[in-house]
This record gives structure tokens, C-alpha cells and sequence, in this order.
């Protein structure tokens, strides 16, 4: 069968059983959109190219499968840039194709030419540029397993316009054959069982667990650790759902702003059994005084993040559920008895103090003015469904979000982790409703964040994808505006932004959404109810919030976690 | 677009100082000899700030691959880091880990002299002794060429020196481990994994 270029390449997404495209066509793709107009798969066409990517991403983390995202050459590769990076920095699959100019015009500045592979070659696993049609089945189905096995992460296939239009003999390649490509996913038998020994010897030790629990599949395996063992588990920003809030031994989230008893208990550990986690700066705090006094188990499938950042006693590469399940026979194994003397009580006692003493909490009363943002996101959490997943963009909000909604189940948080990419929430969260449409999907998002990709709500209407926004409007780039607050002497610069410029309720009615203002407490649950009985559009409901509140707790930039601020509820810190 | 040739580039990144000191150590790296693959080694030691003291490449005998050597300088990095990381380099099949005590090693100098009637006799005699080759030959100047350790080239342009040495060029390093007298060769190579 002779197919040109773009059919090869689009038969070769059918081929991946790819149900969906986010993009935008231009010159050097317009030969690839012609077959899509045949295919079974969906296209969604967004209004700015980082729309595309995100809404890859936010489908991505809800699936587990790679998203996939469409754009031109030149103006919009570089669009798709900063979802690339964010997707390489939380390890989420996608791969992105890009339009490219003819092979022969490469190099010459021809218009709409970009170095696409070269400007992404460090934030994606690997890019190709096809030369010839007849390697795009192959490419797709390398692509496909390069973003998926392993870590996984964002590539990128550069499809020049002469190519889409060459003739090729159509053929898909059974198997791939990347000699360079090899993960390992099956931990070291002999560091597996040094590890069960080591937590058996432990007195207060901790399950650090990180967004690759989700990325693996691990959230039962981990229960099942965490049950036989009683050991306490603290959920990274990234593992946010990847162990129950609700279960007696989940302490939630570490870090920056982590509540007191998960950055305390990592703190005064004696041994970490850290999961698919990295120890990001935003959780380690000054890295010379962290856990100082903890042994460290490192489970990781990337070999290069064991020992880059912490030392660890025993590193063990591989995947993160198959070691936990291989753990957990090796628990069972040892002598008789072992397990029996392995005695936590001490520890979750300690640990129970912690939680008793130094709770998360806001001013409930609500001195300032407008409501508590905790307030909106706790009625938020407990109105909406079983299952609902959530996304969010990068700030405050964010904070809040993570710290006062109830996380039960894995692949239900959609957040910008590691590139802390504003404007994340609407476009992932559009991506994510896409990826799961029988969940009901929330986002709640800043002002200055709604700011920056709100047009593809545009998208949203035009699609009928109902995504909810709960838009936290606090008048403020907030999280900029609490370091300036807290650290410049209150000498706030260009982070002011208003409350009624833009008009977001009318914004959002302009873009094809219903939408509600809310500015007193009574009002904040009917809205919400409103919105969720809402499934043909979407909904967008500004919450008009207290400008002044922070996000507490707080570990200081480049202090210690023993430095933690409790705020204001406890009598300390501004 | 092209694929990596055979080359031979010296570089000196920052942080590259011409004392061969033992933060110094060799990598041997067997890629796949394919379009872009020595702009993603260079961007990965960019990007992570790692040094380049010097690097050379070239095809191997199976035309599907292509060899870098690379010395990397140890101060910023530890070596297994920057090995882990070019292992997540698609194209990067092995790498070969060379202490420069257990290598054999090779480089490459070319050095414009300048030479008349009075010096010329001198200089060749040194060069007899180096083993040096006189590549060409003008009315005032000579070039030689001369492949040997980086210490013997150290030397070398040392005493060249004094002649007026009017150019030089040198190769990055090449290596191999040394030869295992109970058979096989030395090196650590590391395998793949993700
Ligand atoms: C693209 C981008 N630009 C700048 C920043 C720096 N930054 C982090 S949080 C923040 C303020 C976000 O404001 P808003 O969306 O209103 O959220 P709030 O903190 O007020 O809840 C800024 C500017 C960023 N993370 N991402
Ligand atoms: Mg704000």
C-alpha cells in the first residue's frame, strides 16, 4: 500500500491506538491535516499552541497514556516549548509532532523555520527529525516507546512538509529496536532484601513517596507496604492521591509548604524509603540540614536520580511497583520474628502529638476581607463526587489546594510540579475531562494564572468539554506578593493585578461558559452545587478572596525544615 | 545534518585547565552514528554543567557507530553522575570508564617552529629523539607533527619552546584501557538502563 508521509503518519498514531489530538494546523503540518479529516481520531483544536500541550499533559495524568499534541513549524514549536518542559520535569508521556520546513529549505531561515530538535533537545527523552516518509512508522512507534517505558517523559517527531508529501511503501515495524534504550524495571534481588532489613531496623522510619508511584501503577502496592509495615507516609506534591488522605498512616504533603507532621516526621526519620521520588529543593529545604539523621532506600527507575541529590545507603533502580511488590515478599521472608520486634508505636505515638498539636489551619472567623481561599477549597472537596479530579495552576491556589482538598485516589490531581508553570489548570484541566469523561473535573486556578490561558475555554465551549473552574481571584500575583510581604518589607512591586479588570464573569460568558461571582460564605456551597449540576458547558465561579492571606506552614527559602512557620494561628510568623 | 564525521575537536569548555591533573578522567562512549548526536552530548555537559577538557570523535569499524572520547574534568561532577546521564542519551549505547593509570593514551600535536640555518639542526635533532615528523618545511619555519601521551607532548612543546614556537594545534585525547595481561581488557562499562 503507497501512502504519503502524513497518511503514514497519522495511520501510525491509529496504529498506537491514539483516540485524540490537541492542536492547531499551519503551513509546513497543513499536509498532515488533510488525512486527519479521515481518521477515527478526535482532534481538538485549541487557541494557542501551549494549550495543546498542556491539555496533553492533563490527559496524560489522568490516563497514564501518552498524550498527544499537533502543532506547525517555527512560532508554533516554540508555543509548545514550556508544555515540553513541564511535561520532561514531571515525567509525564507525550509526544508532541511539530510541522517543519521542506528538507531542502532547512538551514536557510526559511519562513516559519525554527531549530525545533535542537531547541528541545533538553527538555524531552529524545526527538527525532524524519529525512525520508518511509521512517515515520518506525519513528512514531520508537516515539511511543520511548515516552511511555522507563521514566517516562515528553518527545518530540519533526515532520519536514516535503516528507509529508513523499510517497512510501506503508509497513508497521513489529518490534523496536533501540539498542540505546534499555530500562531496568526489576529491582536488584540482593539491595531489595538489604533494604528489607534495613526498615526492619528502623525506628522511625518513613514511606517518601513520590510522583512516581503514580506514574507506575504503584498506589496499591504501596497500601499493602504501608499496612503490613505501619509505617507513615508523606505524599510529594507530584503523589498527591497516590495514597489516601483519609488512611490513619497518610501524613500529606512535605515540603516548602507542607504541613508541620509530614515535614517534621521526614525530618527526625531514621530511615527514608523513598519511592519515585527526587528530593526536589521544595522538599529537602536547605539540603545540609535534612533528615539528619535518616538512612536513605532509594526505588527509582531513572538510575541518574539515585544518589544526585542525597546520598542513598541503598539505591535500587527499577520500577517502583515491582520493587514494592518484590519488598514486600522479602519482608515475609526474613527470620521468624524479625517482623514481630519491628515496633512503630514509639513513632506513631510521636507522630500522633505532632498532628494533635500542629494541625493545618486557617482563621475559620475570617478577619480580612473576602472569603478564606482554605474555606472555598475544603466546601469544594467535600460537594463534589467520589473520584473528582482536580487540576491547578501554579501559586497560592495551588498551595491551598494540595493542603485542604481530600486526595483518595491516584491520577486525580492535575498540577504543574516541577516547572511551576502558570496557567497549567485550564488547558490541563480540559485535557484531563477529555481523558476521563466520566469523572467530573474541577480546576482551581489564580487570577494571574486564569490570565495567561484562559482563551481555551474557547475551546472547552466550542468542544462541549464541561471543565469547572474555581477561580481564587485575590486581586495579586499572591505567592509573589506573600515572598515580598515576608521577605522585602512589605515593598510590594508589580504584583498588584485588580479585582475587576478583567470583568471574569463577563470574560467568561464572552467565551461560551456560565458563570457565577461569589463573594460571601452563604453563597460559596450553592455555587458550587450549581456548577456541578451543570454538563453541557463549562462553568466558571470567581471566588472573591481574602488578598492578604498567606499560605502557612512555611519553610523559608534556603533554610532548614526545622525552621518551619507555623503562621499566625500558632502565635509566630507574619 | 551530517552525520558525525570523523573529527577530531579540542576544546577547552571553562573550567578546563591544561595541567592533566587527576580530576581528569576518561570516557569512552560508543554512540549510534546518527544525525545531532554530538550536539546532544555537548548540550547534555552544557546543561548540567558538566566540563569538557577535551573530546574527539570518529567512526568506529562498524560503520553503525561512532566513538567519543571524552576527558571529562571531575571538580564540578562526580563521574557517576555524568555517566548515568549520558546513558539517558538514546543514541549512547556504551560507555567505557578509563582511569588514566590504567590507559593507554594518545594525542595529537602539530607545532609551527620557527626555524633558520642556526636552530634548524637542533630542533630536527629533537625531534629525531621524540620521534617527531617534519610534515612540512618552509624557508624559516618548520611543522611537526608528533602522536604520543599528553605528557610526552607536554614536553615536547616545552623544549620546542625556546626555538619560538609560532603555532600549535592539539587533537583532544584518545584511549583504550589497557591490556589485561591474563587476557581480556580493562575499563568498567557500564550497561543501559533508562
Ligand atoms: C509562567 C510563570 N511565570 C511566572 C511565575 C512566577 N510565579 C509563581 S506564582 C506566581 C503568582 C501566581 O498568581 P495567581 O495565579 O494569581 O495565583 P495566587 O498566587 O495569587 O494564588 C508567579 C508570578 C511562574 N510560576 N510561572
Ligand atoms: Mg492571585
Amino acid at each position: 500500500m503507497k501512502l504519503t508521509g502524513a497518511q503514514a503518519l497519522i495511520k501510525s498514531l491509529e496504529m498506537q491506538g491514539v483516540e485524540v489530538i490537541f492542536g492547531l494546523p499551519g503551513g509546513a503540518i497543513l499536509p498532515v491535516y488533510d488525512p486527519i479529516i479521515d481518521s477515527p481520531i478526535r482532534h481538538i483544536l485549541v487557541r494557542h499552541e501551549q494549550g495543546a500541550g498542556h491539555m496533553a499533559e492533563g490527559y496524560a495524568q489522568v490516563t497514564n497514556r501518552p498524550g498527544v499534541a499537533m502543532v506547525t513549524s517555527g512560532p508554533a514549536a516554540t508555543n509548545i516549548v514550556t508544555p515540553l518542559a513541564n511535561a520532561y520535569m514531571d515525567s509525564t508521556p507525550m509526544v508532541v509532532i511539530t510541522g517543519q520546513v521542506a528538507t531542502s529549505s532547512i538551514g536557510t531561515d526559511a519562513f516559519q523555520e525554527a531549530d525545533t530538535t535542537g531547541i528541545t533537545m533538553s527538555i524531552t527523552k529524545h526527538n527525532w527529525l524524519i529525512t525520508d516518509a518511509s521512517e515515520v512508522p518506525e519513528v512514531v512507534a520508537e516515539a511511543f516507546h520511548v515516552a511511555t517505558a522507563g521514566r517516562p517523559g515528553p518527545v518530540l517527531i519533526d515532520m519536514p512538509k516535503d516528507v509529508s508529501n513523499q510517497m512510501m511503501d506503508w509497513y508497521w515495524p513489529e518490534a523496536v529496536d533501540l539498542p540505546g534504550f534499555k530500562p531496568t524495571t526489576k529491582g536488584h534481588p540482593r539491595s531489595i532484601q538489604a533494604a528489607a532489613r534495613m526498615i526492619k531496623e528502623s525506628k522511625r522510619p518513613v514511606l517518601y513517596v513520590g510522583g512516581g508511584v503514580i506514574r507506575s501503577g504503584a498506589s496499591s502496592a504501596l497500601l499493602a507496604l504501608a499496612e503490613k509495615t505501619g509505617i507513615p507516609v508523606v505524599t510529594t506534591l507530584m503523589a498527591r492521591g497516590a495514597f489516601p488522605d483519609s488512611h490513619p498512616l497518610c501524613l500529606g504533603m512535605p515540603g516548602m509548604h507542607g504541613n508541620y507532621t509530614a515535614v517534621t516526621a521526614m525530618q527526625k526519620s531514621d530511615l527514608l524509603i523513598t519511592l519515585g521520588a527526587r528530593f526536589d529543593d521544595r522538599v529537602t529545604g536547605k539540603l545540609a540540614g535534612f533528615a539528619p539523621e535518616a538512612k536513605v532506600i532509594h526505588v527509582d527507575i531513572d538510575p541518574a536520580e539515585l544518589s544526585k541529590i542525597r546520598q542513598a545507603d541503598i539505591p535500587i533502580v527499577g520500577d517502583v511497583r515491582s520493587v514494592i511488590e518484590d519488598l514486600i515478599e522479602a519482608l515475609d521472608k526474613g527470620e521468624a520474628g524479625e517482623m514481630a520486634q519491628f515496633d512503630l508505636a514509639p513513632w506513631i505515638s510521636q507522630i500522633r502529638d505532632w498532628q494533635k498539636r500542629f494541625p493545618l489551619t486557617y482563621d475559620r472567623e475570617g478577619s480580612g476581607s473576602g472569603l478564606k481561599p482554605q474555606y472555598v477549597i475544603e466546601t469544594l472537596s467535600s460537594l463534589t463526587p467520589e473520584g473528582t479530579i482536580l487540576a491547578s495552576g501554579v501559586g497560592q491556589h495551588q498551595m491551598w489546594a494540595s493542603q485542604y482538598w481530600r486526595f483518595e485516589h491516584p491520577n486525580a490531581w492535575v498540577n504543574s510540579g516541577g516547572l511551576g508553570t502558570m496557567g497549567y489548570a485550564v488547558p490541563a484541566s480540559i485535557g484531563a475531562k477529555v481523558g476521563r469523561p466520566d469523572k467530573m473535573v474541577w480546576a482551581v486556578d489564580g487570577d494571574g494564572c486564569f490570565q495567561m490561558t484562559a482563551q481555551e475555554l474557547v475551546t472547552a465551549s466550542a468542544e462541549r468539554i464541561p471543565v469547572k473552574i474555581a477561580l481564587l481571584n485575590n486581586a495579586y500575583l499572591g505567592m509573589v506578593r506573600q515572598w515580598q510581604e515576608m521577605f522585602y518589607d512589605q515593598r510590594y512591586s508589580e504584583v498588584y493585578l485588580s479585582p475587576d479588570l478583567p470583568d471574569y464573569v463577563k470574560w467568561a460568558e464572552a467565551m461560551g461558559c456560565v458563570a457565577l461571582r461569589v463573594e460571601s460564605p452563604e453563597e460559596v456551597a450553592p455555587a458550587i452545587e450549581k456548577a456541578n449540576d451543570i454538563n453541557d458547558r463549562p462553568v466558571v465561579i470567581e471566588f472573591r478572596i481574602d488578598s492578604g492571606e498567606k499560605v502557612y506552614p512555611m519553610v523559608p527559602a534556603g533554610a532548614t525544615n526545622d525552621e518551619i512557620v507555623l503562621g499566625p494561628m500558632f502565635g509566630g510568623g507574619q | 545534518m551530517t552525520n558525525v564525521g570523523p573529527a577530531v575537536v579540542p576544546m577547552s569548555l571553562p573550567g578546563g585547565r591544561s595541567a592533566r591533573g587527576l580530576s581528569h578522567h576518561v570516557l569512552s562512549v560508543l554512540v549510534e552514528n546518527r544525525a545531532g548526536v554530538l550536539a546532544r552530548v555537548a548540550q547534555l555537559f552544557s546543561r548540567r554543567g558538566y566540563n569538557i577538557y577535551s573530546l574527539a570523535v570518529a567512526p568506529t569499524d562498524d560503520e553503525r557507530f561512532s566513538r567519543l572520547t571524552v576527558v571529562v574534568d571531575l571538580e564540578s561532577t562526580p563521574l557517576e553522575q555524568i555517566t548515568k546521564q549520558l546513558h539517558k542519551l538514546i543514541n549512547v549505547i556504551k560507555i567505557t570508564e578509563i582511569d588514566p593509570a590504567d590507559a593507554v593514551e594518545q594525542e595529537l600535536l602539530l607545532a609551527v617552529v620557527a626555524a633558520d640555518v642556526s636552530s634548524r639542526g637542533q630542533i630536527l635533532e629533537l625531534a629525531g629523539i621524540f620521534g617527531a615528523k617534519v610534515l612540512d618545511v618552509g624557508l624559516e619555519r618548520l611543522t611537526l607533527a608528533l602522536a604520543d601521551t599528553p605528557e610526552k607532548l607536554d614536553g615536547f612543546t616545552e623544549l620546542i619552546k625556546v626555538f619560538g614556537l609560532i603555532e600549535v594545534q592539539r587533537s583532544g585525547r584518545v584511549a583504550l584501557a589497557k591490556l589485561n595481561r591474563g587476557g581480556g581488557r580493562g575499563g568498567v562499562s557500564r550497561g543501559k538502563a533508562s
